[in-house]
């Protein structure tokens, strides 16, 4: 026996053990795991690095279109032209003129990629980082025109006096009760909608993301473009928002500020639930004893 | 009130109903009260003492919060700049809570004193009959029937027919005052300010909207013009009460959808443009306003009652308690491309009326 038999033997031995588990309920699941380990290593191996500005989105829109085959073109198609189930619903929407804002809300939120199909897309750990989320929005904005991310300055009250900034706030907050309180509550908390929808609150949402959703109006959500709300007015209704997210609750426990629902549960279960339990206490038995008192009757 | 220890309940009467029912049973004795069991603190005096100190600890206790409740109104600071607590308005926790404490302790207090201390035992008091005795039904009879002889009201008719007259005419200064309530609404049901090409404005900003600004899932809600205009001297044209009415009548939302999607009714060809339709924003059910709009599907909600109607199929109701559906603006473009109104609503906006059946 040479000493390659025996490697070969050895190397055989070693697939047969594999082999064993090949059809194990895990295998599938450790397969796929280690198909994605492999191709995230390889891909941060031999992804392009960033460099000049032209040459750099190509890259980024060339990444995007790896990430997109990968992770979205199964609901939405190879080239964003969404896919249509036998019923003649979509399956995916297609994507052409969503525009890179659209993409940065729902990947950076976590909503796409989605984990199941549903009423409404859920809020969950984003899957992308921040480079693979720039790099899908750049690519799906190559599928047609579309609102961009917006930038820091788009939103920020930089620069403005104080007097300039109170102002804002407060047509930002008329902006605000005016066109978005119908769904997402005075307060921002946000409410139910019709078949097991929900209009979400805005209260930790960043001012990038709120100022994309009425951008592109995900979901359900009416869109708000800058024809409709100019970009002067979203910037005072998310300088508006912010002033509310701050603000301390004056009144006391707002509950949520969900009006009448949260409010008459927490009357009817804890102010008339203690009324109910204080009148057990007035008329419960109090102890009792056998003995009598010592000395002569009792007032 | 008569005490049960020495009033025993009377047994001939339960003697008599039993007799005369089945004959021979005997009656069953009344067991009267069971004797008094006595608490704790009636026999032992240092319980007693203790549950004493307990009800005057609650009551001095009580003392420290309207004390703490006098310092919190003082010190903590309202208006502009409160002081805060934890994220809360701290003058509103504060009295609140130091008021709600100094009156609970106040009643558990005493609560606390009649459990433990007050007399407890027990006592009985008879029913009594409803009916009043005969000598009494009989003397307010003869009171009534001297006092109706002595007023001679059955001898002297003029004097009770005038009388009689004038408590009648005392209504009408009532009717008159109800009708200051306000004015009779007349026609004002019917119709809105809006009127033949006047301009769609966004609600709140004021601005006009270009057709070619607004992109399909738009919405914007939106008023007449004229609520936002102002005549050559600067003052506004609509103020006040009248404003809020018109306001509260001709509100709109404007939104945008996809041609395709849209159901043309007959006789409603020309009152969109290009996907973009015009509703009332007032709810037809009792007039909520609403704009909860679902960009997919078309339907705009009303958070009140849940009604909702089909905005690409003329406003129909599609759930809800709402019995029309929400009257449509008809639009056109003027030459500027800014949005405007055909004319007004063609049926009363907002709730139906007695009126219109």
């Amino acid at each position: 026996m040479t000493r390659k038999d025996s490697h070969v033997r050895l190397l055989n031995r070693t697939a047969g053990r594999l082999s064993r588990h090949r059809r194990g309920r895990l295998a599938g699941l450790v397969l796929m795991i280690l198909g994605l380990v492999l191709t995230g290593t390889l891909y941060s191996a031999f992804a392009p690095a960033q460099a000049g500005s032209a040459e750099n989105n190509d890259a980024l829109v060339a990444e995007g279109r790896e990430l997109f085959l990968v992770s979205c073109a199964f609901c939405h198609g190879k080239n964003g032209e969404g896919v249509v189930t036998i019923n003649g619903t979509q399956y995916g929407p297609p994507l052409a003129g969503v525009g890179a804002a659209a993409v940065d809300f729902q990947v950076a939120t976590g909503r796409m990629p989605m984990a199941q199909p549903g009423q409404q897309s859920a809020v969950k750990p984003r899957v992308f980082d921040v480079e693979e989320t720039a790099a899908l929005a750049a690519y799906v904005a190559t599928f047609g025109p579309g609102p961009a991310i917006p930038n820091e300055s788009d939103y920020s009250l930089e620069g403005m006096s104080d007097a300039e900034r109170e102002e804002a706030i407060s047509r930002g907050g008329q902006i605000f009760l005016t066109n978005c309180t119908a769904c997402h509550n005075f307060n921002g908390n946000g409410g139910a909608m019709p078949r097991g929808g929900a209009a979400p609150s805005i209260l930790g949402t960043t001012p990038e993301h709120i100022y994309e959703a009425m951008l592109t109006g995900p979901g359900n959500m009416d869109s708000f473009s800058n024809g409709n709300i100019s970009p002067e007015e979203k910037r005072d209704v998310i300088a508006y928002i912010a002033t509310i997210r701050d603000q301390p609750e004056y009144g006391g426990f707002g509950l949520g500020g969900l009006g009448p629902v949260s409010e008459g549960l927490f009357g009817w279960v804890v102010g008339v639930g203690g009324l109910v339990g204080f009148a057990i206490w007035i008329a419960a038995h109090t102890t009792r004893t056998t003995k009598q008192p010592t000395k002569g009757a009792d007032a | 009130m008569s005490d049960a220890h020495d009033d025993k309940t009377p047994v001939a009467r339960t003697g008599d109903v039993s007799g005369n029912a089945t004959g021979n049973l005997p009656a069953i004795p009344d067991p009267g009260l069971p004797p008094h069991q006595w608490r704790p603190t009636d026999v032992d005096e240092r319980l007693a003492k203790r549950a004493e100190r307990q009800v005057a600890a609650m009551f001095m206790l009580s003392s420290v919060f309207v004390l703490l409740f006098m310092v919190s109104y003082f010190a903590l600071k309202i208006g502009d700049n409160q002081t805060t607590f934890a994220g809360f308005g701290a003058s509103n926790i504060a009295l609140g809570s130091t008021l709600g404490v100094a009156l609970l302790l106040i009643g558990v207090g005493i609560i606390q004193w009649a459990r433990k201390l007050m007399g407890d035992h027990e006592i009985v008091e008879m029913r009594h009959p409803a009916r009043s005795s005969d000598e009494d039904r009989e003397g307010t009879l003869e009171a009534l029937n001297l006092g109706l002889e002595e007023s001679g009201i059955g001898r002297r008719p003029l004097v009770r027919n005038s009388l009689l007259g004038a408590v009648g005419l005392l209504g009408l200064p009532a009717v008159v005052m109800l009708r200051d309530l306000g004015p009779l609404p007349g026609d004002k049901l019917y119709s809105t300010v809006w009127k033949p090409r006047m301009r769609v404005v966004r609600d709140v900003i004021g601005t006009p909207i270009n057709v070619a600004d607004i992109e399909i899932g738009d919405l914007v809600n939106a008023q007449p013009e004229i609520i936002f205009a102002v005549d050559e001297e600067g003052e506004h044209i609509l103020e006040g009460v009248e404003l809020q009415v018109a306001k509260s009548k001709a509100a709109i939302i404007v939104l945008r959808m996809d041609p395709s999607d849209i159901t043309v009714a007959k006789g409603r060809e020309n009152w969109s443009i290009d996907g973009i339709v015009c509703y009332s924003k007032i709810c037809t059910h009792v007039g909520c306003p609403i704009s909860l709009n679902e960009r997919k599907t078309h339907h705009l909600l009303c958070p009140c009652h849940q009604s909702t109607f089909d905005l690409a199929d003329s406003g129909k109701v599609v759930f809800g308690p709402a019995a029309r559906s929400l009257p449509q603006l008809p639009l056109m473009v003027d030459e500027e491309g800014f949005l405007m109104a055909q004319s007004d609503f063609t049926e009363p906006v907002g709730p139906s009326f007695w009126e219109r059946g």
